[in-house]
């Protein structure tokens, strides 16, 4: 097993470096310039020029390229563009706020999603099972951005209840970090809790229909022992695969719901980034998703093998 | 009572048991004003990088020698005397005594005359003192002075001008930066009466100023960047809200005291809730801009330009940057700022009265125009723009124009617009901006309105007859004479429609009702202000 994860994180080295190579290209090939943002409508065209040359970007690509891998390989991200403040540490400042939404929407979306989706498989066909899908259809076709400001209309605005926008961090007390997010991970979890509602059901149904189900039924087991030690366990394999593939989904929606609710974290840090045209802070965030990405398959890929003995490495 | 004040006064009540820290509590929250800027402040050298945002954030931690009141006259701020020779070229000053860096350096002459010194290659005034520089030399430590072989009657003004890059006062250790450089973070240390809290600085999100407490403002009342900059507030925090439905919540929740730039759509929201005071921001406002490009066809033809300048209906860009707000636009024959003594509508016939599309479908044929596409390049991020592209697209269509509409980002725009390749081949047309009215109230220093050919702004007019009267406002010595100046330079620059004017308007700013002392003008200016 420990060979295993060595060699997967050994091969995380020659995706990072595709990947850093794609986005690289790509940020080169984008139409765009700093230069331009930095010095601003009223400036001349020389002072653009001017600012350009001393950022280094009129060199060629392979220099830059170059000069930049290396110092990835160093573990030095660069500095921003705009800021003049190494990209770590803006990463540095953005990842609470990003890591402690994502966990909480995902904890959110687990303890929701999945005894809605063992619920509605049961009782398929009933209104429950119906009720389970319709806000599952619900929550695929509402966007982020439409949940998140109904959500702060009404608990903000109306009942005054959470406040509408913000961050406070941990260290400041576990109740103000705390209904900072609540709204956030809501909206965030909407798609994410109908996506893992729905898989968790399909899965089950199939489950559900295997002859051991039946032979505990035979044997007197009661419906809980039958759906969450039995079935569940079997299900959880694809289960945790869609909760892997949907940390994806959340990256993105964090994009959206961190603007939504001015939230600092890293999904507004690369808007802002692209929007501007910061190329170090593009790449080292880019880098970093992929890399937590990679980290994720790798973590669900063992967590296979505790819901399943017979899965080896 | 609301569940999140219950809340808070359980949780009051429970730790402390007394009434007297809520009460101390309030008044410490009334100590710090919470302002949601126009965008993110995402960086702090106003001389390297010159956005809007930037100035208005240096203007805390930085001060500068003179500053403008709301008559547009420069008043004398870090200066306590000056004078200069009869014949402009020599001009000597004062610091006034006690100024300090927030470091607790005290402010000397060699400060300023590096700070001036990286500002001169930056800004368009600027370059002109630099172009009749001899030298400047700083005399004693709190005297410094211009030697120029030429003279230079606008120089009060152009230290004290408040369009970007303003002429802050930096430490001479900083100000060496080469100008088109960017101070380190750790640098921005200014004179000014609040200092920048880099380790509280969140780009992207917040940015913190605190009170410095060895500020020195002066006797007089406040007025815009003149006068008194006394801070009724211990913190300033600077929260950036990039959604404006956001931001709108956030004010009304109570959770901002200030939002400086309220998107029209959102205003009658704001209006209906009573804790919220709504007006105009900026009274000098924003010139909307049709800029074509001078260097290919059919716009390096006049009569093509005019075509264009008779079609325009102003009216309908102001409906759609504004919406049906008429206190907020009107429509501009002119290239300055209404309400100010540039202000004239002289030359500016052109663009009154009823649009004369037949006759500029004519003067497109005769210029020689047959159908090859025109490129509009439209930043769709920002919405005054967006709305002008469309407004233009179909305006050019009607002209029986091909249209080659390029919706992209202001980043490429940005970009694209610096190239003068031809249109086909990388190269534009057509794009749309504005210009801060506050811009476009000194020729010299108004980019945009500047005719020297390859050193003009984007899209590269050329006309000496613009040169010229704007060298004959630069050398008015009267208001008389500045007054005949602003008169030949809209004429000729209508003539040679160096740009397009397509309207004057203004946006609006909203703060919570317990906030006092709020005005306005062409940047946010917080001495002055309180919160009960």
């Amino acid at each position: 097993m420990l060979a295993y994860i060595a060699r997967r994180v050994l091969a995380t080295i020659p995706v990072m470096l595709i990947v850093a190579f794609f986005v690289f290209s790509l940020l080169y090939l984008a139409p765009g310039d700093p230069a331009a943002v930095i010095a601003g409508d009223q400036a001349t065209p020389q002072d653009v020029e001017r600012i350009r040359a001393s950022l280094g970007l009129d060199r060629p690509f392979v220099v830059r390229f170059g000069e930049w891998l290396w110092r990835i390989m160093q573990g030095d991200l660069g500095v921003s563009i705009f800021t003049n403040l190494p990209v770590s540490h803006m990463i540095a400042q953005r990842i609470e706020p990003t890591t402690s939404l994502m966990l909480i929407t995902i904890t959110l979306a687990i303890l929701i999603a999945v005894p809605m989706g063992v619920m509605a498989a049961w009782k398929a066909g009933s209104w429950i099972d119906r009720g389970v899908m319709a806000f599952a259809v619900f929550g695929f076709s509402v966007p982020v951005f439409v949940t998140g400001y109904l959500l702060a209309y009404i608990f903000a605005l109306q009942l005054e209840w959470l406040p509408v926008q913000g961050y406070t961090p941990l260290s400041q007390g576990f109740w103000p970090f705390l209904e900072n997010l609540i709204l956030p991970s809501i909206a965030l979890g909407s798609i994410y809790i109908a996506l893992i509602a729905r898989i968790t059901r399909a899965t089950m149904l199939e489950v559900l229909a295997q002859d051991y189900i039946r032979t505990a039924k035979a044997k007197g087991l009661g419906s809980r022992g039958i759906l969450f030690l039995h079935a569940l366990k079997n299900a959880a394999v694809p289960i945790s695969t869609v909760i892997g593939i949907g940390i994806a989904l959340l990256i993105g929606g964090a994009v959206v719901t961190e603007s939504v609710f001015a939230i600092p974290g890293l999904g507004r840090l690369t808007v802002d980034a692209i929007l501007r045209r910061d190329y170090p802070v593009i790449q080292g965030v880019v880098l970093l998703f992929s890399f937590i990405y990679v980290l994720v398959n790798l973590g669900i890929d063992l967590l296979y093998t505790v819901f399943d003995p017979r899965i080896r490495y | 009572m609301k569940r999140r004040n219950f809340l808070a006064g359980t949780v009051a009540a429970g730790t402390t048991g007394f009434a007297a820290p809520s009460v101390r509590g309030q008044a410490a929250a009334n100590r710090v004003l919470r302002f949601v800027p126009q965008a993110n402040l995402a960086n702090l050298d106003p001389i390297w990088g010159t956005q809007y945002v930037v100035r208005n954030g240096s203007a805390l931690i930085w001060d500068t020698l003179y500053g403008v009141d709301s008559k547009l006259e420069p008043q004398r701020q870090m200066v306590e005397s000056e004078e200069h020779s009869p014949d402009f070229k020599t001009w000597t000053f004062r610091l006034r005594s006690g100024l300090k860096f927030h470091n607790g350096q005290p402010v000397l002459s060699k400060d300023v005359v590096a700070s001036l010194t990286r500002w001169m290659p930056r800004d368009p005034l600027g370059q002109l003192i630099r172009g009749r520089l001899d030298a400047l030399e700083a005399v004693d430590d709190r005297t410094f002075r211009f030697r120029l072989n030429q003279p230079f009657t606008k120089m009060i003004f152009a230290l004290g001008k408040n369009n970007t890059p303003m002429a802050f006062i930096m430490p001479e250790h900083v100000a060496k930066t080469d100008s088109f450089t960017q101070i380190k973070p750790e640098d921005v240390i200014g004179s000014g009466p609040m200092r920048f809290r880099r380790d509280e600085w969140v780009p992207g999100s917040k940015a913190v100023f605190e009170r410095f407490a060895d500020y020195q403002p002066r006797q007089e009342a406040p007025d815009w960047l003149a006068g008194g900059k006394r801070m009724n507030f211990d913190r300033i925090e600077w929260n950036i809200i990039p959604d404006p439905a956001t931001a709108a919540a956030a004010l009304q929740n109570g959770e901002i005291d200030w939002w400086e730039t309220p998107l029209p759509d959102l205003v009658p929201v704001l209006r209906r809730n009573r804790n919220i005071m709504v007006d105009i921001a900026d009274p000098l406002g924003n010139i909307g801009s049709f800029r074509v490009n001078h260097l290919h066809a059919p716009f390096n033809d006049v009569r093509a330009r005019r075509a264009i300048q008779m079609a325009i209906n102003q009216e309908d860009y102001m409906r759609a940057v504004v919406g049906n707000d008429e206190a907020l636009w009107k429509l501009l024959p002119s290239f300055f700022t209404p309400g100010t003594p540039a202000y004239t509508e002289v030359g500016g016939d052109i663009l009154k009265g009823p649009r004369n599309i037949e006759g500029a479908r004519r003067l497109l044929a005769e210029s020689g125009y047959s159908g090859q596409p025109i490129t509009v390049l439209v930043g769709q991020d920002q919405a005054p723009l967006k709305a002008m592209g469309e407004v233009t697209n179909a305006l050019l269509r009607s002209l029986g124009m091909t249209v080659d509409f390029v919706a992209t980002d202001w980043g490429t725009v940005g970009q694209r617009r610096a190239s003068k390749a031809p249109p086909g081949q990388g190269g534009w047309h057509i794009f749309h901006t504005w210009h801060a009215g506050a811009d476009c109230i000194a020729p010299a220093s108004y980019n945009a309105l500047r005719a020297n050919g390859d050193g003009a702004w984007f899209g590269w007019p050329n006309s000496p007859a613009v040169e010229t009267e704007i060298d004959s406002w630069l050398n008015a010595a009267t208001p008389q004479a500045e007054k005949a100046a602003f008169d030949a330079i809209n004429t000729a620059a209508m003539r040679d429609v160096v740009y397009i004017p397509n309207g004057f308007y203004l946006g609006y700013q909203a703060w919570r009702r317990n906030v006092t002392g709020i005005t306005k003008g062409p940047l946010p200016f917080f001495w002055g202000v309180s919160k009960t």
